[in-house]
């Protein structure tokens, strides 16, 4: 069984972001895997530990420019095998499902995880997209994923519980909070051979974008906040203040 | 990386001048030291800050499965060759894990002695059966390693340890009895290097004593102001039987050791408080932004923006002052490997070269922390002294620093002393350029073109405060001459006059290597660092140097000298407040130590 997570290459979470020019200012910027995708990572890496030669590997790939080889590296730290790059800027969510689709017609992946959404975008939108571009299953929403012989049984959320289902492969399961606690953290021996383990650049088809970026606003900044001690003081303050009692 | 070709020699930096293309800065760390930097952060925030409390109440046994959890990831053995399971990596990479690690307060000096002075001394003394047997356990966490050099009646003063061996009859075992004290780790350490004078010998030998050994016996857990969920115990000796190829290198020669591994710990120390500095920075304005009186956010006060823009200085000093040295060490290593000594021999000797170096990166790390922390209470004000906030352990871990690893006292002797025996064996020449200085006294002063550039500026003045050190140290020694040693007063001085040099010039020479890298928009806020550190400097250097003088000299001697003084540590006036504030906003907006 083969394993295929997608990356995306991200700010981490506490930059402050920028605009300079209605783009993204990247001065400064500290890049990591994108939160979802690492749990992802983690997964299917656990998954690979606990079955004992079942999967034969576990690939990752992302759409970046050269810049984003860091961010692919450490996952290569993590424990991924090998990497395949398409090499263009990722764009939107179809461009990027896209160029993925296209890079991966010769592949034979069982199983592609994707995060739930990037922390850069929040598309949502890549996953689903890629699975049909692909003509292969797609499942949302998963939460969990085992091995059960050489069936993978993934668990889903739906309202007020989860389901199981065996999915037939391949398929993309887009994954969301429970798929691994936290994130696995690189190891000595995994950060020395990161620098060894084979990317695979991948000429972009230069899919042109479905969406074009008209204007960023930035957030207005939170008003200050009122800590309050006791229950009579926020009662007072809502009659008085706010006037909503 | 910096230059291989052959920085200054340890102690140099007092009569040369340094060049900054020869200096390592931590903006040149590469993609794989960084993400090793990474590793060891997320270790501590995920597995030890979160269990850090319980840690703290004694459990043992947390701590050592978090030890054996760091070896699994491989952080136990970064310094370890390959074919001993480690990971062979160099010493300034084995420093920025340190620096990261020491964010973990009881569990980072569990790291530091385990990974220091619990493994090293094996790494570079031992013989190959011995570390074939040892540094794979070690370096996994198998075993958990701890040092045993200082007993009740001999601390500093550590080669008048009562601890004696006796060769068995059939001269098969050492047989050890006595006591050792403040032992880190020794509740759960599975191996003790353990030193003790073996019959009448009038030095130290080394042993390795594994906790299993009969008549090794270990006491109860020190309670402690700080430092608390670390293991600190005495052990104790009754005919202990340690076998004969327990002993570590030659016999009679482990004060040797104990010293190179003092040097090491040293260096090492330091960079755990650049970790520990930034750390309790990134709490402290955290809440600075937060809380609120007057209407407004207290990072807003000029008074609280004066302390987290010190705070910061004095971080960036240490962090520069500690990995220039690092960097020395390492290059030093190489280019001795290179000349053909064996890897063990020249790591010895790298950090031996640099043990001026070393002793002043302790001290002046202990003491950067020590502020730090001080000021970071301080800011949080009542809550400070809250036991539930970081900053009130932060605070009472810093203040052991200035403590081991050799007193802050017992290092400034050091680097004043070591100083003084390198200059008499004829290492360098310290006499001449202590003349030229006396010299150029009775001339008249060099007042500038008035052109000079910036950084020319500053070089110029950190040499005058080079001539200062060598017009009060030269005196003083011509003064009291063999008594020279009984005036420790003095010599804490020019120990202190060295550091702050030291200090001033590291600064000076990694902004002015960022000023390759960097545009003058992003140079300016480290402009303002060493603006402000070099300006005040120059008035400790006055203040220290004229209480030296005032010690020893009179009359015309006295008057020419304070004249000296003066004239060396002159410096061009300063808005060290804007310049505060402005280094205390980028913290504020940035929210966490990012320069």
């Amino acid at each position: 069984m083969k394993i295929l997570v997608l990356i995306s290459n991200v700010p981490d979470t506490t930059t402050k972001v920028k605009f300079k020019d209605n783009e993204f200012d990247k001065t400064g910027v500290q890049w990591i895997i994108n939160p979802w995708d690492e749990l992802a990572l983690t997964r299917a890496l656990e998954l690979k530990k606990a079955a004992a030669g079942k999967i034969e590997k576990v690939a990752v790939a992302m759409v970046a420019e050269k810049d984003g080889e860091p961010t692919i590296r450490k996952a290569l730290a993590m424990g991924a095998d090998e990497a395949i790059r398409v090499d263009t800027k990722p764009k939107d969510s179809y461009s990027v499902a896209a160029e993925l689709a296209e890079a991966l017609k010769d592949q034979d992946f069982d199983l592609i995880l994707v995060g739930l959404e990037s922390s850069d975008y929040n598309g949502l939108s890549v996953g689903a997209m890629l699975a049909e571009l692909m003509g292969i299953n797609s499942v949302s929403a998963v939460s969990g994923i085992d091995l059960d012989g050489d069936k993978l049984i993934v668990k889903r959320e739906i309202d007020g519980g989860y389901e199981k289902l065996d999915v037939q492969m391949p398929f993309v399961a887009v994954v969301q909070k429970g798929i691994a606690i936290v994130p696995l953290i690189p190891n000595m021996r995994g950060i020395m051979q990161a620098k060894r383990k084979p990317i695979n650049v991948v000429a972009a088809q230069n899919i042109e974008p479905l969406v074009e970026m008209v204007e960023y606003e930035l957030p207005k900044p939170k008003p200050p906040v009122k800590l309050v001690e006791t229950a009579e003081e926020l009662i007072n303050l809502l009659h008085i203040e706010a006037k909503v009692l | 990386m910096s230059d291989k070709k052959r920085a200054l020699k340890g102690g140099e930096f007092l009569i040369k001048d340094a060049d900054y293309t020869q200096v390592f800065i931590p903006e040149e760390f590469d993609e794989e030291q960084q993400m090793i930097a990474q590793s060891c952060r997320d270790f501590v925030e995920q597995r030890v800050l979160p269990n850090i409390d319980e840690i703290d109440n004694h459990n043992l046994d947390l701590l050592k499965s978090l030890m054996k959890e760091a070896g699994e990831l491989g952080l136990l053995g970064i310094s370890v060759p390959e074919e001993y399971d480690g990971f062979g990596q160099n010493f300034v990479t084995t420093m920025r894990a340190t620096e990261e690690v020491g964010k973990g307060f009881s569990f980072a000096v569990a790291y530091s002695a385990h990974t220091g002075i619990g493994t090293l001394p094996i790494l570079y003394f031992g013989n190959k059966e011995q570390k074939q047997k040892y540094l794979p356990k070690l370096a996994t966490g198998e075993y958990i390693g701890a040092y045993a050099l200082t007993e009740p009646e001999a601390g500093s003063d550590a080669n008048a340890g009562k601890t004696r061996a006796v060769l068995s009859e059939d001269g098969k075992y050492y047989i050890l009895n006595g006591s050792k004290m403040w032992i880190t780790n020794a509740g759960m350490a599975d191996l003790f290097i353990v030193y003790a004078k073996i019959e009448d010998d009038k030095n130290l030998s080394a042993f390795i004593v594994e906790r299993d050994t009969p008549g090794f016996k270990i006491g109860q857990e020190e309670e402690k102001m700080g430092i608390r969920g670390s293991s600190t115990r005495q052990i104790f000796f009754e005919d202990a039987k340690i076998p004969v190829e327990n002993l570590l290198g030659e016999r009679n020669k482990g004060f040797k050791i104990a010293l190179y591994i003092l040097n090491l710990g040293r260096i090492k120390l330091a960079g755990a408080t650049v970790g520990a500095a930034k750390a309790a920075i990134n709490y402290t304005v955290d809440y600075a932004k937060q809380r609120k009186q007057f209407g407004t956010y207290i990072s807003n006060f000029g008074a609280i923006k004066h302390k987290l823009a010190e705070m910061v200085i004095r971080t960036f000093v240490n962090e520069s002052l500690t990995y220039r040295a690092s960097q020395n060490i390492e290059d030093e290593e190489a280019a001795l490997i290179e000349e053909g000594t064996d890897k063990d021999r020249a790591s010895i000797e790298a950090i031996r070269q640099y043990a001026i170096e070393a002793s002043i990166a302790k001290v002046f790390g202990s003491e950067a922390l020590d502020y730090v922390v001080d000021e970071a209470v301080q800011i949080h004000g009542g809550m400070g002294y809250s036991a539930e906030m970081m900053v009130e352990r932060a605070y009472r871990d810093s203040r052991i620093n200035r403590i081991f690893e050799g007193t802050n006292e017992i290092n400034r002797l050091v680097i004043v002393g070591e100083l003084l025996k390198r200059g008499m064996k004829g290492e360098y020449d310290l006499l001449t350029p202590a003349k030229e200085v006396a010299k150029e006294l009775l001339g008249i002063p060099d007042f500038g073109s008035g052109s000079e550039g910036y950084f020319e500026k500053k070089h110029k003045l950190v040499k005058n405060f080079k001539k200062s050190i060598l017009m009060v140290a030269g005196a003083a020694l011509q003064k009291f001459g063999q008594a020279f040693q009984e005036e420790e007063e003095v010599i804490m001085n020019i120990a202190d006059m060295l550091m702050y040099t030291y200090a001033v010039e590291s600064t000076l020479l990694r902004v002015e290597k960022l000023s390759q890298m960097y545009d003058e928009q992003k140079l300016a806020i480290y402009k303002d660092i060493l603006d402000v550190y070099s300006f005040d400097t120059a008035w400790r250097m006055y203040k220290i140097g004229v209480d030296t003088v005032n010690a020893f000299a009179k009359g015309d001697e006295q008057q020419g000298m304070l004249m000296g003084m003066k004239r060396f540590t002159k410096v061009d006036p300063t808005n060290t407040k804007d310049a505060r504030r402005r280094i205390a906003d980028k913290l504020i907006e940035d929210g966490y130590y990012n320069f």
